[in-house]
């Protein structure tokens, strides 16, 4: 008897000892997560349920009635229609289009490779402002490289061209230019991962360059495919920059005054002063955002430990 | 007889033979067809990415009426782009360059104190199961989806409280929050890990923190220099939480300086009403400050290839 206890009870100090250092390893980041993410996070969902009438927030006694203003709002509908059209093009799109210049990059790996890849990343430099600014000029087909392009398409000026039914492909192209380059570093990162005996018995096996790429390297870099989804997905919903830029705040181009709804949450904050619909809005785009991360999760196993 | 295909030492090949050895070695596994589509495809994106980024560094070199006559890739004059610089200089005596100060100072403070939280926590995330790690997973990646609209108000009344406003801290400390590092790290050690290694060394007798420090973290070296260099990107850019939680204009970062820069001058809307005193900014002037807002990314990513790019997640125990 004495001898099972002698031997359950080291066993026992070492597995809590590990459960107790994973802690340490995890707790900073835990501190500031609670300070920075979830804490604003949960302040946030509160201020939803808050009436803001008297300027200051009165907790809970708005009940569901922000949510109920958000989105009966006249203009709710219609941003949730462009986000979602912004959405279907944008999404697919991007992810395809990254992993196939990555795919295209690796099938040959040299001095051509990388500097393109150079070059693809460059633009990530040129974000928020400075990005719409770059927009308005490469739009303009007056002043813009490609406006041979866009006068061969039917497009004298720059308010032909902005017009808002094109405006989800006018911001994909725009996103697209500032976000991929750091997603091909990443999926080219992810393929120089990838086993060079797996590709070599491949290539023995009489496997050429492209049937290497689509059937061996894009099925092991799927972690990392699938983590660009979720934020590329939930990073889409939440355009606003763009819009609003190109909206009123610098220019009058053909971009209705709320067309995201980010930019209609913005609005009830600080054109209507009311934080409650503002955060309740924010709020449904985190569980758009989440709800397809969730999906994705569960269906990909994305959580599962490899071990 | 040997056939007409085959090559053997003993004859010389003849013009088809030579003719598909120097295709076999030009196109290799990828085909002639297969060569040309690849070339042509990256070309389209090469032009894609390229052509704007050559229009902006020849923008600062024409003046308004020039950067509408002028052909787009042309160069303007060298006295335009003397001219975009000192006034891009002279807007509130150089403010610009104690912007760019500031950046510097903000995005290196983040960087650190952001990665050597977050690479840890990537870390055991990846390689061991204990009791809340589903749930830090999961609050990992609600928190890196939440809108920054809404964390806005928040954020400011945490930071209004801790007397914080309109300080650098405001600034660096919410930027050290780095999920998406943990992230990236948590994906990067999972598939790349060998777990039979660390189960090795932990029947040794190894600490956790020893594994990590002798193990883990040096076959991390091309994830480190990946996730630096995205947090300096990031951080670099950071417009939303900067613009709500500075007032003092000497704080200000470049995209916050830019932006009321840009906003409050001519640039963009020619008919705009300038103050009396305030410069008048033309476009040329606007992709200058933009260029130098780019510049620093650019030279840190080129100098920082080698960690970044060449090698990236390769090095682990593989093959």
């Amino acid at each position: 008897m004495s001898n099972q206890i002698a031997n359950a009870a080291p066993r026992l100090n070492r597995q809590r000892r590990r459960t107790l250092s994973s802690y340490l390893f995890a707790l900073p980041y835990l501190l500031f997560m609670l300070a920075f993410g979830i804490g604003p996070g949960l302040y946030a969902f509160l201020i939803s349920f808050a009436d803001f009438k008297k300027g200051v927030p009165q907790y809970f006694a708005a009940g569901f009635k922000n949510y109920v203003v958000a989105f009966k709002d006249f203009r709710f509908a219609f941003t949730m229609e462009n986000i979602a059209e912004f959405l279907v093009i944008s999404v697919p799109l991007g992810i395809a289009l990254v992993v196939l210049v990555s795919l295209l990059l690796h099938m040959r790996p040299g001095r051509f490779s990388s500097a393109l890849r150079t070059l693809f990343f460059i633009p990530g430099a040129v974000t928020g402002p400075a990005l719409v600014l770059l927009a308005i000029f490469m739009f303009s087909p007056v002043m813009s490289p490609f406006g041979f392009i866009q006068r061969a398409l039917g497009f004298e000026s720059f308010d032909m061209l902005i017009a808002p039914s094109r405006l989800p492909v006018i911001f994909t192209i725009i996103g697209f230019f500032s976000g991929a380059g750091m997603w091909i570093v990443i999926q080219y990162g992810a393929l120089e991962g990838v086993s060079t005996e797996v590709l070599e018995a491949a290539k023995i096996d009489g496997c050429n360059a492209w049937q290497q790429a689509l059937y061996i390297k894009f099925p092991l870099i799927r972690p990392y495919v699938i983590y660009q989804f979720i934020l590329i997905f939930a990073g889409n919903v939440q355009l606003f920059v763009e819009p609003q830029l190109m909206g009123t705040t610098w220019i009058n181009a053909n971009v209705p005054q709320q067309w995201a709804p980010n930019q209609l949450a913005y609005s009830f904050a600080f054109d209507l002063g009311n934080f409650g619909s503002a955060a309740a809005l924010s709020l449904l785009m985190l569980v758009i955002g989440l709800g397809a991360a969730y999906f994705v999760i569960r269906w990909t196993g994305f959580f599962d430990i490899k071990a | 007889m040997p056939s007409e295909t085959t090559i053997s030492p003993k004859t010389a090949p003849n013009a088809f033979q030579r003719l598909k050895i120097f295709n076999q070695r030009l196109f290799g596994d990828m085909g002639s067809i297969g060569y040309f589509l690849r070339l042509a495809i990256l070309l389209l994106f090469a032009l894609y990415f390229g052509l704007p980024l050559l229009w902006l560094l020849l923008a600062p070199s024409k003046d308004q009426t020039a950067i509408i006559t002028l052909p787009p890739l042309s160069f303007g004059s060298l006295e335009t782009v003397v001219k975009s610089w000192e006034n891009v200089n002279a807007y509130v005596h150089g403010e610009i360059w104690l912007w760019f100060k500031n950046s510097i100072i903000y995005v290196l403070a983040s960087l650190t104190i952001g990665m050597a939280i977050s690479i840890p926590a990537g870390y055991i995330l990846a390689v061991s199961r204990f009791p809340g790690r589903t749930a830090l997973l999961w609050l990992t990646l609600i928190t890196m989806l939440l809108p920054p609209s809404a964390m806005v108000l928040p954020l400011f009344l945490e930071m209004n409280l801790a007397h914080l406003v309109n300080t650098a801290w405001a600034v660096i400390l919410p930027a050290c929050f780095f999920p998406f590092g943990v992230y990236l790290t948590y994906v990067y050690y999972s598939s790349s890990l060998p777990t039979d290694l660390l189960d090795a060394a932990r029947v040794d007798g190894c600490s956790e923190w020893s594994l990590f420090q002798y193990i883990a973290l040096p076959l991390a070296k091309p994830l480190l220099g990946l996730l630096a260099f995205i947090s300096f990107n990031a951080n670099w850019n950071n417009f939303f939480g900067p613009y709500v939680m500075l007032n003092n204009s000497k704080l200000f970062n470049l995209p916050v300086g830019l932006q009321t820069m840009i906003a409050g001058t001519s640039a963009i809307r020619p008919g705009f009403n300038t103050t009396p005193g305030m410069l008048k900014f033309q476009q040329a002037d606007a992709a200058m400050a933009g260029l130098i807002m780019i510049l620093p990314v650019v030279i840190v990513f080129l100098l920082s290839q080698r960690y970044v790019i060449g090698g990236a997640f390769t090095g682990s125990v593989k093959g």
